[in-house]
């Protein structure tokens, strides 16, 4: 925005869309991971709910690393 | 004359240079690629918000399944042997008021226990021992009388069962058995 950044606004734009892209993809993992775990659970099954937990837990380190390179763009 | 950073130009929906646009549109310009950026970027924000609200529902179903794997049931008397004809059934609190169970005598020594409530939308079933089966009439549900396992309708897990054990005439609940969907 203030033409210090390493890339134009059509660069910027396009990048943050691929990110976009990727973020829903993990998102959406992470909601079939919810749900199945919460079948799971119900069903009186015990043993999924920690890597689950993990796994999901890696999807938001993720997303968020995404959004923090994102705020890096503008700069 | 020195160029303008592309960057800081205002670009208006249609893509005409601002000195064509109307002046209403002149007096309060909108950047659309800005605004599409701005907008892309927020929510890419929504979603991380989402992404941490799913993280916090798997921590929270895990802190859950470690307080349910150490979790230890009373001993429960539930009925005397003598008070439940073959055939009958007999529905009792287990292990605390809420949680309703049915026992169901199927033979002489032979009993069997398990969750009163379906396990698709936790309706009441109802014992049909003649026909081997509880039955949920809400959605036409069926499950298996000696194992509780689903046989038709919209359930797909079993009945958790409940752990009995038959001390002289006496009827004892110790525990509900971890059921696997």
């Amino acid at each position: 925005m203030n033409g210090r950044s390493r890339f134009s606004r059509a660069q910027r734009t396009s990048i943050l869309s691929g990110i976009v892209s990727i973020v829903v993809l993990i998102v959406v993992l992470q909601l079939w991971l919810l749900t199945a775990t919460i079948n799971a659970h119900l069903g009186g099954n015990l043993a999924v709910a920690a890597p689950a937990a993990a796994a999901s837990l890696l999807c938001f380190v993720l997303v968020a690393g995404l959004l923090r390179y994102v705020y890096r763009l503008d700069r | 004359m020195s160029r303008r950073d592309p960057d800081e130009m205002t670009i208006a929906p249609d893509g005409r240079p601002l000195a064509e646009q109307p002046k209403w549109r002149r007096d309060f310009p909108i950047d659309v690629p800005e605004d599409h950026y701005v907008a892309r970027r927020e929510f890419t924000k929504f979603l991380a918000l989402t992404s941490f609200a799913f993280a916090v529902g798997q921590a929270w179903i895990f802190a859950k399944s470690l307080l349910g794997r150490h979790r230890s049931f009373p001993e429960l008397s539930v009925a005397r042997l003598a008070d439940l004809p073959i055939g009958g059934s007999l529905q009792f609190d287990y292990p605390g008021p809420g949680s309703p169970k049915l026992l169901v005598r199927l033979g002489q020594g032979e009993l069997v226990a398990f969750d009163a409530r379906c396990t698709h939308l936790s309706c009441p079933v109802i014992p049909q021992v003649d026909r081997g089966r509880f039955h949920c009439p809400c959605h036409q549900g069926n499950f298996d009388l000696t194992s509780g396992r689903p046989l038709s309708g919209p359930p797909r897990r079993p009945l958790p069962k409940v752990k009995i054990e038959l001390r002289g005439e006496e009827v004892f609940a110790v525990g509900v058995a971890e059921s696997t969907p």
